[in-house]
C-alpha cells in the first residue's frame, strides 16, 4: 500500500542522498519524492510517497527516517487529515478540432491547455491523486505523448 | 590558527590522548602539526588496522576511538573498520583528508567520494568545506558518535581547509535540533513492564551490547537478583552480566548454550535490555519464543519491533530505565519452579567437548586461559570457530573484557583491536584469540605492536582450515572442502623477524606452560597452537531453524 510521509530536514549538503540512500539500502520503494525549501531557508520539506507492504515496514521507514541526524520531524499522514496536490504536464496529440472537446473535459475535470501548435498540446493540471487520475484517463483518448509529474505534495489541515 | 591545528586543539578539548593513523598527501598539514603537538599517534601498518585499533580502544575503555587517514586509498582502507564499528554501535571518529575544495568532483589524484562511500556505514558524516565550521564539526562529531545509540562518525577535511586560517572557537555545548536522543523511559511504560514482570511465571532476561554501552551491569544484576530470573546475554552482551553468576545461562543463539535457548523458547516473559533480536539470536522468527510476552528496553526506537513483536517497548537508556523499573516492581514473581526447570536443562545439555589425551582441543586452551587469568584479562577475538569457542569457554565477569566483531563478523579485526584495547587498558593482559585464517588478514600490525611496545598476546588456534566455513561444508555441503584448507607461515620465525616472541605448541601437555610464559613475557607474543583440525563448534542451530532445534554434536 502507498503511504504519504512528510519530512522536515536540515537544508544541508547531502541530505537528499541520505534519505534516498536509506530507502535504497533497505529495499523500500519510493513512489514519489518532492523537495523544496520552506519559509525558513535552513529547512527543507520533503513529501515522500512510499510503498510499504505492511504496517511493520511503514513503522521501520518512519523510525529510520527519524534516526537520520539531519531529519527534524517526520509526519506519517496515514490516518491523518491532509490535503495533497500534484502538478502534471501532459503532452498530447492535438488537432485544432479537438479544442472544444478538450474544453468540455476541462469543465468537468482539472486541467488547461497552456500551449499548442499544429499537432501537439501541452496540458497543465493541478489536483489530488483522484482528480489527476480521472484527467489522465480522459487525456488517454487523445494519446499522451509525454507526461511529467511533480509527485505528490502534502500538507496537514 | 590553521585548520590542521584547530583539528588537534579540538581533539584535545574532547580529551583525546591517542589516535591511530597513517599519513599521506592530503593530511600532510595535520601530520606536520602532530610532529610536536603532544598528541600521540600510533602509526599502524595499514589504515584498516588503524580503524580497528580505534574501535578496540573504544570497546575497551568506553571512550571515543579516533583514527586518521589520507584521502582516496587511505580513506577507503578505513571503510571495513568503520562498517565493523557501525554494526556493533561503537563510538568512533574517523578523520580523513580530502583533495582541495576546488578539486572535488574533478577525479583529482587520490580523490574518492568518502562521505558518499561511508554514508551507509556511519551514524553520520561531514565534509568540512569552510575552516570556520571545523571546530564545531569536530564537537558535533564526538557528540553524535558517543550519544544515543553510539556509532562511527566520519569527518572529511579538504587539504585547503587544513591550511586555511581562522580563529579557534570551541563550542562549549553542542545542540543539534534535529538530534535529541531519549534517555529516560516513559513512566507509564515502565509501570506496565513492572506489572507484566510481577505476573510472570517464567521470566528470562535477555541482555545485549546496550547494557555495556549504557554502563548498566550493576542495575542488571540487581534486577536479576530481585526477580530471581535467569539471564542470558547475546554475544555483544558478554561481560554485561557476570559469567560466574549462578543465574547466568551463557550466550544464546546459533552457538549459544542449549539451556539458554531452551529457556528463552519456553519462557513466558522476555525482558530484553539493549539487545536487538539479531537473526543469529532468534533463529526462525515464526517459531521464536511462542509463549513469551516481550518487554524491550532500547535507546533506539528502530531496534524495537524490527524483528520480534514487542508488548511493552521502553525507549531510553538501559541504566536509567532499569533503575526505575527496579523501584517500580512491587512484587517479584515466584520463580522457584522455573529455576528448577532451567537447572535441569543445564544438567541435561551442558556445554561439553570430547577431550583428548594428546591432541590439543581448542576448548582446553580456553579453559587453561581461564584458569590462569580468572577473568582478569581482555579477550579479543578474530572471527570463526575460535571466536565462538571464546564465547563459550571463557567466563566474562565484567563489561569490556570481551571484544569481538559481532554484527559484521570481520576477520582481521581481532589483532588491531587488541592493540587498541591494550593502549586503552595498559594494566590489563590482552589476548587475541585468532584463527589461522583471520590472523593473516592484518598480520602486518605485528610491526606496530613491536615498535610501540604494545604487548598483546596472540593465541593462534591453528587448525589449517578456514574452520567455520569448513564446518558448514562438512555439515551442509557433503564435506566438499572447497578452498577452506589454508596454509600458514612459520609463526615463530615470523614473530621473531618482527622482533616479537613466537612459540609453537603441538602437545596438550605444553599448553598451560606456554600460556604462562606468554603472560610473563614483556613483548608481543604469538603462540601457534596446533589444534584438532576438524573440531566443530557445538551446539549449533542450523540457519533458518528454531533455536531449540540444535545440533548438539558429540556432547
Ligand atoms: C560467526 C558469528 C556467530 C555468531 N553467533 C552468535 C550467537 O550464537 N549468538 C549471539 O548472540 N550472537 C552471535 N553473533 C553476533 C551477532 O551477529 C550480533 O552481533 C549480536 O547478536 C548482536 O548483539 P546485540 O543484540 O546485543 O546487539 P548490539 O549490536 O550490541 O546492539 C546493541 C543494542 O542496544 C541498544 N543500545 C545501545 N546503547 C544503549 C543504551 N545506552 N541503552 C539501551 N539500549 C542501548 C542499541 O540501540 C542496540 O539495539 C555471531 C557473530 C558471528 C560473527
Ligand atoms: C573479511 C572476512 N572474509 C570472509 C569471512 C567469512 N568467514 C567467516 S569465518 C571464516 C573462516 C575463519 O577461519 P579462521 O580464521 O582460521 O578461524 P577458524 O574458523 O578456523 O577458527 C571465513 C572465511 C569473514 N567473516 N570475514
Ligand atoms: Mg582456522
Amino acid at each position: 500500500m502507498r503511504h504519504t510521509i512528510s519530512v522536515l530536514v536540515e537544508n544541508k549538503f547531502g541530505v537528499l542522498a541520505r534519505v534516498a540512500g536509506l530507502f535504497s539500502a533497505r529495499g523500500y520503494n519510493i513512489a514519489s519524492l518532492a523537495v523544496s525549501e520552506t519559509l525558513d531557508p535552513q529547512i527543507s520539506y520533503m513529501t515522500i510517497v512510499v510503498e510499504a507492504k505492511d504496517a511493520k515496514v511503514l513503522e521501520q521507514i518512519n523510525k529510520q527516517l527519524n534516526k537520520l541526524i539531519d531529519v527534524i520531524t517526520v509526519t506519517d499522514f496515514t490516518n491523518k487529515e491532509y490535503l495533497d496536490r500534484e502538478l502534471v504536464l501532459a503532452k498530447i496529440n492535438y488537432a485544432p478540432k479537438d479544442k472544444s472537446k478538450l474544453e468540455t473535459i476541462f469543465n468537468k475535470f482539472v486541467g488547461k491547455i497552456i500551449y499548442h501548435k499544429a499537432d501537439v498540446a501541452i496540458i497543465e493540471a493541478v489536483g489530488d491523486q483522484h482528480q489527476i487520475g480521472e484527467l489522465l484517463n480522459e487525456l488517454d483518448k487523445f494519446g499522451i505523448k509525454e507526461l511529467v509529474r511533480t509527485g505528490k505534495l502534502a500538507i496537514s489541515n | 590558527m590553521v585548520g590542521a591545528r584547530i583539528l588537534l586543539e579540538s581533539l584535545k578539548k574532547e580529551g583525546v590522548e591517542v589516535i591511530f593513523g597513517y599519513p599521506g598527501g592530503q593530511v600532510l598539514p595535520i601530520f606536520d602539526q602532530l610532529y610536536d603537538f603532544g598528541l600521540k599517534l600510533i602509526l599502524t601498518r595499514h589504515e584498516q588496522g588503524a580503524a580497528h585499533a580505534a574501535d578496540g580502544f573504544s570497546r575497551a575503555t568506553g571512550k571515543v576511538g579516533v583514527c586518521l587517514a589520507t584521502s582516496g586509498p587511505g580513506a577507503t582502507n578505513l571503510v571495513t573498520g568503520i562498517a565493523t564499528a557501525y554494526m556493533d554501535s561503537i563510538p568512533m571518529v574517523a578523520i580523513t583528508g580530502q583533495v582541495g575544495t576546488h578539486l572535488i568532483g574533478n577525479d583529482a589524484f587520490q580523490e574518492a567520494d568518502v562521505t558518499g562511500i561511508t554514508r551507509p556505514v556511519t551514524k553520520h558524516n561531514f565534509l568540512v568545506k569552510d575552516v570556520k565550521d571545523l571546530a564545531r564539526t569536530i564537537a558535533e562529531a564526538f557528540y553524535i558518535a558517543s550519544s544515543g545509540r553510539p556509532g562511527p562518525v566520519l569527518v572529511d577535511i579538504p587539504l585547503d581547509v587544513q591550511r586555511a586560517d581562522t580563529e579557534f572557537i570551541w563550542p562549549e555545548k553542542v545542540n543539534i535540533r534535529s538530534y535529541q536522543p531519549t534517555y529516560s523511559g516513559h513512566p507509564g511504560q515502565i509501570k506496565k513492564a513492572a506489572k507484566l514482570i510481577s505476573n510472570s511465571k517464567k521470566p528470562i532476561i535477555y541482555a545485549g551490547g546496550g547494557v555495556i554501552t549504557s554502563g548498566a551491569a550493576l542495575e542488571l544484576k540487581e534486577l536479576a537478583e530481585k526477580l530471581q530470573a535467569p539471564v542470558t546475554t547475546t554475544f555483544m552482551g558478554l561481560g554485561g552480566f557476570s559469567g560466574a553468576h549462578k543465574l547466568f545461562l551463557g550466550m544464546l543463539g546459533m552457538h549459544g548454550t542449549a539451556y539458554a535457548n531452551h529457556a528463552v523458547m519456553e519462557s513466558d516473559l522476555i525482558i530484553a535490555v539493549g539487545a536487538r533480536f539479531d537473526d543469529r539470536v532468534t533463529g526462525r522468527l515464526d517459531d521464536f519464543a511462542p509463549g513469551a510476552k516481550v518487554v524491550h528496553i532500547d535507546i533506539d526506537p528502530s531496534s524495537i519491533s524490527k524483528n520480534v513483536r514487542v508488548d511493552v517497548p521502553i525507549v531510553g537508556d538501559a541504566k536509567n530505565i532499569l533503575l526505575e523499573l527496579i523501584k517500580e516492581i512491587k512484587k517479584s514473581p515466584d520463580t522457584t519452579e522455573w529455576l528448577r526447570t532451567v537447572e535441569n536443562w543445564k544438567k541435561k545439555h551442558p556445554l561439553t567437548y570430547k577431550d583428548d589425551s594428546a591432541m590439543i582441543k581448542p576448548q582446553y586452551i580456553l579453559e587453561q586461559l581461564w584458569d590462569l587469568t580468572k577473568g582478569d584479562a581482555v579477550i579479543c577475538t578474530e572471527v570463526g570457530q575460535s571466536q565462538m569457542w571464546a564465547c563459550q569457554w571463557y567466563q566474562y565477569l565484567t563489561p569490556r573484557t570481551f571484544i569481538s566483531s559481532g554484527g559484521l563478523g570481520t576477520m582481521g579485526f581481532g589483532f588491531p583491536a587488541a592493540m587498541g584495547a591494550k593502549i586503552g587498558r595498559p594494566e590489563k593482559e590482552v589476548f587475541n584469540i585468532a584463527g589461522d585464517g583471520s590472523i593473516q588478514m592484518n598480520i602486518q600490525e605485528l610491526a606496530t605492536c613491536v615498535a610501540n611496545k604494545i604487548n598483546v598476546k596472540v593465541l593462534i588456534f591453528n587448525n589449517g582450515f578456514l574452520g567455520m566455513v569448513r564446518q558448514w561444508q562438512e555439515l551442509f555441503y557433503k564435506k566438499r572442502y572447497s578452498y577452506t584448507p589454508i596454509t600458514s607461515p612459520d609463526y615463530v620465525l615470523l614473530a621473531q623477524s618482527y622482533g616479537a616472541v613466537g612459540m609453537c605448541v603441538t602437545k596438550k601437555s605444553e599448553v598451560r606452560a606456554a600460556l604462562q610464559k606468554a603472560i610473563e613475557t614483556q613483548n608481543t607474543v604469538f603462540i601457534d597452537f596446533r589444534i584438532e583440525p576438524e573440531e566443530n563448534v557445538y551446539p549449533m542451530v542450523p540457519s533458518g531453524q528454531a533455536i531449540n532445534k540444535m545440533i548438539e554434536g558429540l556432547a
